[in-house]
């Protein structure tokens, strides 16, 4: 029989909360974490909104060596597992060091730090970049940090799919569990809200321009115009369900049930996009029929035309209203990378609260026949959930996920 | 979907001094050298001057002009390699259902090229903070998210299902493909294109290995800078370049008739949880990668014909990769060729996994193991056969091919000769 991969930690670093707990009651509470940029003078820029982890300092949660040889995004990492492996009441000095690992998501790697040392390379010299450069900016840090920090020797990995990479990491954490490993901390953390990071989302063209944090990222709105980028993620302790019975688990969040992931056809093919035939996999892998679905989270692009094909796969699959939808990322922006993972806690918080969070600001669009979410949570028996997520070019992965209670 | 084997059925390589499976075979069975003194900027400024660059032009292998100017050198590299294994491989994509076929592209460092070059422009130098969006390129979103590089490859080829970057650092050559395997084997896809690319040599590039001596100051010999195991060598020496495969389940590529030239019978990989960039000597965590992996192939260390080594070229990791062949062989290791490919075509860090795949795959099919070039007096603690200098004919059955990278990544792949194990 295949070994079930549950959640038993949950560590979050939201724009709209620090922990899953100020997370989960902001997100319920409709408080959102987007404003205009602190961390640099936006004002140059045609977008000027992001959702910041405000208040955050490395130097309180990270041994000081670490500051000067990590970016922004993998301090959070860092503390969101720490936070994740507390939540799940590990002590990995107590586990297998073989049989833990870290597989994580990353979209951009840590390019505040890359912007420094190329500023050093530019305007002074080679001899001026920090030694740190070789490994503190690329998409393999996160993993190899969280690693060392906590002793974890195990298969691991980094999977960079833009934002649907945050499923695929979870997916293949689950993959790992099945071949044996007993413990995968994984899911996803990025942060890139510096000048050349800005630069190069803005060239992505799927900014909003609004200068108005509530009005600024509406996913299935008639005045959707562009997301808000954030910073920040979620990481999770994914356990082979009989190993953390072992270790004393007496209470899980749930199981990482169903997985799929495609790729849209190449632009101009004419064939149908592929979001729909990921919810079917995910679906059928997790042997769960549409209706057993009590939530989608939405990948929520607020492009018009990607809203259309993410409303039109979700109608397709569920039936015309026939899932409770949301995005409660609407409080936090699209967090590259992390944006999935985030989903992933929030569905698991739902099953465990009986509370679907808000698709905060939105009125839907009545283009689109959506039971969405809106304004205020909704109580709700919640079993089993969709998360889906996409990425820039045509990645769609959708995973569903089943309390075990 | 238990007991789903995966085999390789196809092969592209782009590597310095070889371009294609043929030229890239060539130069390592005549152990010649790819490595020189760096052309693509001036190198005048820099600690370490030499690279292992591909005399690349994209015109020629059949990219268009939309496709060069929106893909970094990387993603050219990796769809070139990712046609060429298609076209070897003889398989239609037309016969397979469009979300069974996935691709995973491996890569340490994305756009860097790109990135580096578009960033001089954007901050006008490295003068702004607040650096100017209106000179930046329309397409550097796609540098900005090396994602990109799994979506060029899917556009080529006509992929439908699960497309991504795996991004392990100097492993990712190994854990792209292991990942795909893993894809194949869960029944999750059936075709998998897989690989890794990496375009580096850029200054930024050079800076950092600049910053911690990981890069050789041997500047006077670029043709010889590159010396895995010798007691002479000081570093390695950056490359470039990618390869792909085509993977299939092993039974349906034997109905439909391809050639099958090898089996990915193991894989596995390990954190060494112990720092970023350094190794400990005794080598422990990637000998419990090669033990998994073999285990996994179900394989004993007698086994192993050939070990195809990390080899870069630094002291830690001579001496590391040394002791974890012993501490996983045993006795065996002793009697066993191990040879560095990348004392001819550098280290291209994410993408030298996989060219190492393809290095391993054609010493079986030739049955000749490559040699380490420049290897002309071994480090006295690296006390193993390292074929020097010249390639030897070696019946080659089995082979075990490892990275290890920063991050502390250890990787092992177990690669057979499909025959051997009759389904």
């Amino acid at each position: 029989m295949t070994s079930r991969a549950v959640v038993t930690g949950i560590g979050v670093v939201s724009p709209n909360g620090f922990g899953a707990e100020d997370y989960w009651t902001a997100t319920c509470g409709g408080k959102s974490g987007i404003g205009r940029i602190t961390r640099f003078d936006p004002q140059r820029y045609p977008a000027r909104l992001a959702g910041e982890v405000s208040g955050f300092s490395a130097e309180d949660h990270l041994p000081s060596r670490l500051i000067p040889q990590t970016d922004r995004m993998t301090q959070l990492a860092l503390v969101g597992a720490d936070h994740a492996l507390a939540d799940a009441g590990v002590s990995t000095g107590d586990l297998p060091e073989f049989g833990m690992g870290v597989v994580t998501a990353s979209s951009c790697g840590g390019f505040e730090f890359g912007q420094g040392e190329l500023q050093n390379l530019w305007s002074k010299g080679g001899q001026y970049v920090s030694a740190y450069q070789s490994f503190a900016w690329f998409y393999a840090v996160n993993t190899g940090q969280i690693s060392i920090r906590n002793g974890m020797r195990g298969p691991s990995g980094v999977l960079v799919s833009d934002q649907a990479g945050g499923l695929d990491a979870i997916a293949q954490a689950r993959r790992l569990i099945r071949k044996g490993s007993d413990l995968i901390l994984s899911g996803g953390v990025d942060a890139s809200i510096c000048p050349w990071g800005w630069v190069a989302q803005l060239a992505g063209g799927r900014l909003s321009t609004s200068e108005q944090p509530d009005r600024a990222y509406l996913p299935f709105d008639t005045d959707a115009a562009g997301h808000v980028p954030g910073e920040g993620g979620a990481l999770l302790i994914i356990e082979d369900a009989e190993a953390a019975r072992r270790r004393g688990v007496t209470r899980v969040y749930g199981e990482i049930r169903g997985y799929g992931s495609t790729f849209d056809p190449r632009p101009g093919s004419g064939r149908e996009p592929a979001l729909r035939k990921a919810i079917e996999i995910a679906l059928d892998d997790a042997g769960l029929s549409p209706g057993e679905i009590d939530v989608v989270f939405a990948d929520a692009a607020a492009v018009p035309e990607l809203d259309r094909v993410e409303a039109t796969a979700i109608t397709e699959v569920f039936g015309r209203r026939g899932v409770p939808v949301t995005a409660p990322k609407t409080m936090t922006g699209r967090l590259g990378s992390g944006a999935a993972p985030l989903d992933v806690a929030a569905a698991f918080l739902a099953m465990r609260t009986g509370v679907i969070p808000p698709t905060a600001n939105v009125t839907l669009s009545p283009e689109y026949d959506l039971d969405l979410v809106t304004t205020l949570p909704r109580r709700a028996s919640v079993n089993a959930a969709v998360v889906l997520a996409r990425g820039h070019g045509g990645f769609n992965s959708a995973v569903v996920l089943r309390s075990t209670d | 979907m238990t007991g789903r084997r995966v085999v390789i059925t196809g092969i592209g390589v782009l590597a310095p001094g070889g371009i294609g499976v043929k030229n890239f075979w060539s130069l390592l069975s005549e152990g010649r050298t790819s490595t020189r003194e760096i052309t693509f900027f001036d190198p005048s400024p820099f600690r370490s001057r030499v690279a292992a660059e591909a005399d690349f032009d994209p015109w020629e292998h059949g990219l268009g002009p939309q496709e060069i100017r929106r893909m970094d050198r990387a993603a050219q590299f990796a769809v070139v390699a990712a046609r060429e294994a298609m076209a070897d491989s003889g398989l239609d994509l037309d016969d397979v259902a469009p979300h069974r076929a996935g691709v995973t592209v491996g890569s340490a460092v994305g756009a860097t090229m790109g990135l580096d070059r578009e960033y001089r422009v954007v901050s006008d130098g490295g003068r702004l903070d607040l650096v100017d969006h209106e000179y930046a390129v329309p397409h550097l979103y796609d540098y900005f998210v090396p994602s990109s590089f799994a979506a060029e490859v899917a556009w080529s080829a006509g992929t439908e299902g699960p497309a991504t970057v795996v991004s392990t650092g100097c492993t990712s050559g190994l854990d792209s493909v292991g990942y795909a395997v893993e894809l194949i084997r869960d029944g999750t896809a059936d075709v998998m294109i897989a690989g890794a690319t990496d375009a580096p040599i850029s200054p930024i590039t050079v800076a950092c290995f600049d910053a911690i001596k990981a890069t050789t100051p041997r500047n006077d010999d670029p043709e010889h800078a590159s010396r895995p195991f010798d007691r002479t060598r000081n570093g390695f020496v950056l490359g470039e370049g990618a390869a792909m495969f085509v993977l299939e389940e092993l039974e349906s590529a034997r109905r439909r008739g391809a050639h099958l030239y090898a089996e990915i019978a193991g894989y596995a990989s390990r954190c060494n949880a112990f720092h970023m960039t350094g190794l400990r000597p005794d080598g422990r965590e990637m000998a419990e990668a090669i033990r998994a992996a073999l285990d996994e192939a179900r394989a004993d260390p007698e086994d192993v014909d050939y070990i195809n080594a990390h080899g870069s070229g630094t002291k830690q990791n001579d001496r590391h990769e040394t002791a974890a062949f012993k501490r996983s062989l045993g006795e065996h290791a002793r009697r066993t060729p191990v040879s560095s490919i990348k004392s001819m075509v550098g280290h291209s860090l994410g993408a030298i996994g996989s060219i190492e795949i393809a290095a391993s795959v054609l010493a079986m099919e030739n049955n000749v193991v490559p040699p380490t070039a420049n290897l002309h007096v071994p480090d006295p603690e690296c006390d193993l056969d390292y074929v020097p200098l010249t390639a030897r004919d070696w019946r080659t059955d089995t082979v075990l091919t490892v990275g290890s990278g920063f991050g502390g990544f250890q990787s092992a792949m177990v690669l057979t000769r499909p025959e051997r194990n009759p389904a």
